[in-house]
């Protein structure tokens, strides 16, 4: 019997980490993903069909290939995935306003 | 508590919006964004083009910690002295199309104020992308640390 699988396992595992990593930037072929590993296309396939069971790849068919991508949608179960950009934000925001509160004093 | 920087990025909308008040005086805010030794500060870029008037450009590089070299330039559509910058943003040599930015500046009260951000992209999937680079860029950390950590256990 097949266990249902979860976003939370899907990420419990570095090498599956490591996958979302690489389609998180761009669409990619099984090919192109397995070749960033040492361990055997199988094993990385097995951990492609896990995410995308979980449904946090989805698949798109181009030409004859067929490609990997992150669907944002389901990271949003996982993590806020806006809030890193955020983040990113406010920290150049508060920067300015320190920048601009010393440009103040120094009047 | 109430966050002081916000952004609102809608499923399916090829915009987003970040607002964000400052605990400075609408002059001061509007400083920040025309003085190029000011933005060279708070960015951490250098500035090699910025004219503030209608139809004016501006051009930026920044040295990332490796030592590459990453360049962004624009046109400024619209200036409007403590009202609004409408500008072009675009990073050189990706993939990344350029994207349309409306920057309005208010004063809230006599020392602080508030800076709304309208960015449109070319399409709802280069905002999405946009969206995931700082989200990928942390999971890359999380992961390479991890890597480190397994690495010394070796």
């Amino acid at each position: 019997m097949e266990l249902r699988r979860d976003v939370f396992q899907a990420i419990a595992d570095p090498t599956r980490r490591a996958i979302i990593t690489l389609v998180a930037l761009q669409a990619l072929t099984p090919t192109a993903i397995a070749g960033n590993f040492d361990s055997s296309r199988q094993t990385i396939s097995k951990h492609i069909q896990i995410l995308t069971e979980c449904e946090i790849l989805g698949q798109e068919q181009k030409g004859r290939e067929i490609y990997y991508h992150l669907n944002p949608q389901k990271m949003k179960e996982i993590a806020d995935f806006v809030e890193p950009f955020r983040k990113l934000w406010d920290v150049r925001f508060n920067k300015l306003e320190d920048v601009m509160k010393n440009y103040k004093s120094d009047k | 508590m109430e966050l002081k920087t916000k952004v609102d990025a809608r499923e399916g909308m090829q915009e987003l919006v970040i607002t964000r008040e400052f605990d400075l005086p609408l002059e001061l805010l509007f400083k920040a964004y025309i003085e190029p030794e000011i933005v060279e500060q708070w960015m951490g870029t250098k500035v090699l083009k910025l004219e503030n008037k209608n139809h004016g450009s501006w051009q930026f590089v920044t040295t990332d910690p490796k030592g590459n070299k990453h360049g962004f330039n624009g046109v400024i559509h619209e200036f409007s002295m403590n009202r609004k910058i409408t500008r072009t943003f675009e990073m050189e040599n990706t993939s990344f199309p350029v994207q349309l930015e409306f920057l309005e500046f208010e004063a809230l009260t006599e020392g602080t104020s508030k800076l709304t951000m309208k960015i449109i992209y070319k399409s709802v999937a280069d905002r999405d992308e946009m969206l995931k680079l700082p989200f990928a860029q942390g999971i890359n950390m999380a992961h390479n640390r991890l890597q480190e950590i397994v690495n010394n256990i070796r």
